[in-house]
């Protein structure tokens, strides 16, 4: 089923239904502004609720509760008048703010007043040697796997990485009958002393006693190495082990699936595209768009909700998207704007859910040697750029990501840098001996995401077009 | 306190770095200005035809120049600047173009340019076997190709620090004053003071010139590519159209770029360019109809490169009309990529021997402003 856009012009465009965007386009319609939210998904929840209106899971704790939260807000959606469109993939989206978005194959062009991204994470790259193997994947698709198709591995199954999702999927692995033979933490052991100050914030969060008893369950099940300073996944084309240190012993292990993990980082793609202004978060260690509070970006009209705002997490995105929604009401209804809860309401819920974060962010930071690494390891999938390529590019002149272009055609291919990106940027200033902010990262250009030369050839034509053919 | 220099050059594309090195090769030691880094705007992300083929009469003496060089960029840059020459062909897409064709060659050919050859259908099959078949001929000029811009600009912008030229990037020059003799430039902290001023400012040497006594009919422009993903090799010749904007270019890894002119927004005082997909879809659409393989491709990216067009579509190229010392290279208007290497060589000998054998008289700033020298 292909729908397209029913208007041309929109009072608010909402990109991505996760929870941010979920919010926020229920938020935007039910002040009564023309809202369209656009969903790359088949369905609405984003990654944290994905297929939360579809899953066959349906023992409700196998999932676990903060899930079907889910649901309550696809219901707040759907009560409203939002216009829903799945399957929606916007690919290019500039300072105009006019939107190109492919539906079903075919794309349409619509205007907005104003844009609320909620294009939330990814999973940050774990450039290991080894990681482009099959039989090595990311948890994040892992995860995607097990929500829409309840689908759990039955091989020999590594995890191995660190991070609140990491457990969480482990979890829900083991709830579901999957098999995990062993899960080897990289979480670095000085970073529970640094994170130790923003303990207190943190055993008051509600993040505490579900993420404890969740780590409680797994290593009940599991056999937890902690400590992993090394880890490479072995095998001639296709992973038949995994081999790591921990506390000074090597180990290599026989498997036929290693889960990969550490953290997610904001989605930028789309922002950045647009020429939005970010910046170098040190302490998340990725890009994240300098927004004021309440979401607004450098670009008049782009405001960006979720954890594309920089990572927050479902409860925090959730205020974000109401917070974003409710500044595009103030500006385009300001009368209306009245009868919405409070901003600053909404600011102090979103205190509330961020609370306990930094001491998340600071035990998780990921270790410097599975972000930046060296020698032959891939670092650039598409283009298969090695570290090593990307350091005698520095050597012969290249200053940044964009030079290192030219050179190497590093994050030239259909990802657009979303695998590699943050390890070019931060291999190169370890190199050059830069900041990050100082190196910059790649220009992103739309088609954010890939269309087909037919689909572009198909669009309709604008009025120069038609009088061209006529003088011609 | 002030550096003294042999010369300074302002803008760090590959007409000022390449003139940045014809000077080192001169023995001159020249300092080159890049507000950003060399090849941040077009001369980086341009589409990179090496291109005789189709020229404005005036800059084709300046064009063979370069072509010389090109075919030799490996001798001077140490770089093989990912140059090929499998040659540019123009395809007249019916028997009215393929006319104007003909009358082209002849006028060449009545000037003594016999780059440009005319060729029928058959041969327009065998160099360009996947175009559509009601193509009656074009033009080829078999000695032209393509490189890659960005390493090809930072080619000559290390060669040229290598043979001694200082370089500053990432800071804008400014309060460009002449005094005693020399021309003064501020670069951050910093001073630099030389006989010799080359403005190959691009997109933002207009201005440099209006403040310098000397506005001409100049816009900034920025023409959009776009990129495919990888298709199976069909094509090696670049491809220009007679009547319609399209040029097309296979690379070695399969990715296709097409260009062809259509404009995007430029807001050159933010580095920003914001693109035009209708008009992108009427390039996919003259790709969809002259090159049925393409059809599956799929769109990677599109982009923009901030530049300066001239009203005549031809380049400012020379010494000043009011200030000696003073030398214009700019205005290429979406066509100087491939006169960069050439256009250095012969800025080098205006500045160094004060004339040159090769041909750019038609060029100068003196069409707008007569000299006052």
């Amino acid at each position: 089923m292909t729908v397209a856009p029913k208007r041309e012009d929109y009072d608010v465009v909402v990109i991505g239904a996760g929870p941010a965007g979920l919010a926020a386009a229920a938020t935007s319609a039910e002040a009564g502004l023309t809202t369209l939210l656009l969903d790359e998904n088949i369905g609405p929840g984003g990654q944290v609720f994905r297929a939360i209106s579809s899953t066959p899971v349906t023992e409700r704790s196998q999932l676990g509760a903060d899930y079907w939260v889910g649901a309550d807000l696809v219901q707040s959606l759907r009560a409203s008048n939002a216009e829903v469109i799945h399957r929606a993939t916007v690919w290019s989206l500039d300072r105009n703010l006019d939107i190109a978005v492919s539906i079903g194959g075919a794309s349409a062009f619509v205007k907005a007043k104003r844009v609320i991204l909620a294009t939330g994470a990814l999973e940050r790259p774990f450039p290991i040697p080894g990681w482009t193997l099959p039989g090595v994947m990311t948890a994040g698709a892992a995860q995607t796997m097990l929500k829409s198709s309840a689908l759990v591995p039955g091989g020999r199954t590594v995890i191995a990485g660190q991070g609140p999702l990491l457990w969480l999927l482990a979890a829900q692995i083991l709830r579901l009958g999957g098999r995990i033979d062993r899960i080897l933490d990289t979480t670095e052991r000085g970073n529970y002393f640094a994170a130790l100050p923003h303990a207190f914030a943190f055993l008051t969060s509600p993040y505490f006693t579900k993420g404890l008893a969740m780590m409680r369950e797994v290593k009940a099940k599991v056999q937890v190495v902690s400590g992993v300073t090394e880890l490479t996944a072995i095998g001639d084309g296709q992973l038949t082990s995994v081999s790591y240190a921990a506390g000074g012993k090597r180990e290599t292990i026989p498997a036929d699936l290693l889960l990969l993990h550490q953290g997610v980082v904001p989605n930028v793609n789309l922002a950045m595209s647009a020429d939005v202004e970010h910046r170098w978060d040190d302490l998340q260690l990725c890009w994240s768009p300098v927004l004021d509070a309440s979401g607004n970006s450098s670009v008049a009209g782009i405001a960006i909700a979720g954890d594309g705002a920089g990572i927050g997490g479902a409860n925090a995105a959730v205020v974000r998207g109401r917070i974003a929604a409710r500044a595009a009401v103030e500006a385009l209804a300001p009368a209306v704007a009245a009868k919405l809860p409070a901003m600053a309401t909404l600011r102090a819920d979103l205190a509330k859910a961020e609370r306990g974060r930094v001491f998340l962010d600071t035990l998780f930071r990921p270790s410097p040697q599975f972000r930046i690494p060296s020698g032959d390891t891939i670092v650039c999938r598409c283009e298969e750029v090695t570290a090593k390529d990307v350091l005698d590019s520095v050597a012969i002149g290249a200053t940044g990501p964009n030079q290192l272009k030219a050179y190497r055609r590093a994050g030239m291919g259909p990802c657009q840098g979303r695998l590699c990106g943050l390890t070019v940027t931060e291999l190169m200033a370890q190199a050059r001996g830069k900041t990050p902010q100082e190196i910059g990262y790649y220009r992103l250009r739309a088609p954010v995401k890939p269309i087909t030369l037919a689909e572009l050839a198909a669009v309709p034509k604008s009025e120069a077009d038609i009088k061209a053919v006529v003088r011609g | 306190m002030t550096q003294n220099v042999d010369a300074i050059v302002v803008g760090g594309g590959i007409h000022g770095c390449s003139t940045t090195l014809h000077l080192c090769l001169a023995g001159l030691k020249p300092v080159l200005i890049e507000k950003d880094y060399a090849g941040r705007h077009a001369s980086g992300v341009n589409a990179g035809g090496v291109r005789q083929l189709a020229r404005h009469i005036q800059e084709i003496p300046l064009s063979i120049r370069s072509m010389g060089i090109w075919e030799k960029i490996k001798d001077l840059l140490d770089d093989d600047c990912s140059f090929e020459s499998y040659g540019q062909v123009l395809v007249a897409e019916n028997e009215e173009e393929l006319a104007v064709c003909r009358a082209r060659v002849a006028e060449l050919n009545a000037l003594g340019f016999t780059h440009e050859e005319l060729i029928d259908a058959t041969e327009l099959r065998r160099l360009v076997p996947a175009v559509a078949e009601t193509c009656p001929g074009g033009v080829v000029s078999r000695r032209d190709g393509a490189a890659n811009p960005a390493q090809t600009t930072t080619a000559f912008r290390r060669k040229a620090q290598q043979l001694g030229a200082t370089v500053r990037e990432g800071v804008a020059a400014s309060n460009i004053r002449y005094s005693d003799g020399l021309w003064h430039i501020d670069v951050g902290t910093e001073t630099f003071a030389a006989p010799v001023l080359v403005n190959a400012a691009g997109a933002w040497a207009g201005k440099i010139a209006a403040a310098l006594g000397e506005p001409v009919p100049v816009e900034t422009v920025a023409p959009m590519l776009m990129i495919t993903s990888r298709v199976p090799h069909f094509i090696d010749p670049v491809v220009i159209l007679r009547g319609r904007k399209l040029s097309f270019k296979q690379f070695s890894n399969g990715t296709v770029l097409i260009g062809g002119g259509h404009l995007a927004t430029p807001n050159q005082d933010r580095n920003e360019t914001v693109l035009d997909w209708k008009s992108l879809a009427i390039s996919a659409r003259t790709v969809f109809e002259l090159f049925p393989v393409m059809r599956g491709a799929t769109i990677v990216r599109a982009w923009a490169g901030i530049e300066a067009k001239m009203k005549d579509d031809i380049p400012v190229f020379g010494p000043s009309s009011r200030h000696k010392g003073l030398y214009h290279q700019f205005g290429f208007s979406l066509h100087g990529f491939q006169l960069g290497p050439g256009a250095g060589a012969v800025m080098a000998e205006l500045i160094v021997n004060g004339g040159t054998q090769t041909r750019v008289g038609d060029l100068g700033i003196d069409r707008f402003h007569p000299s006052t020298l």
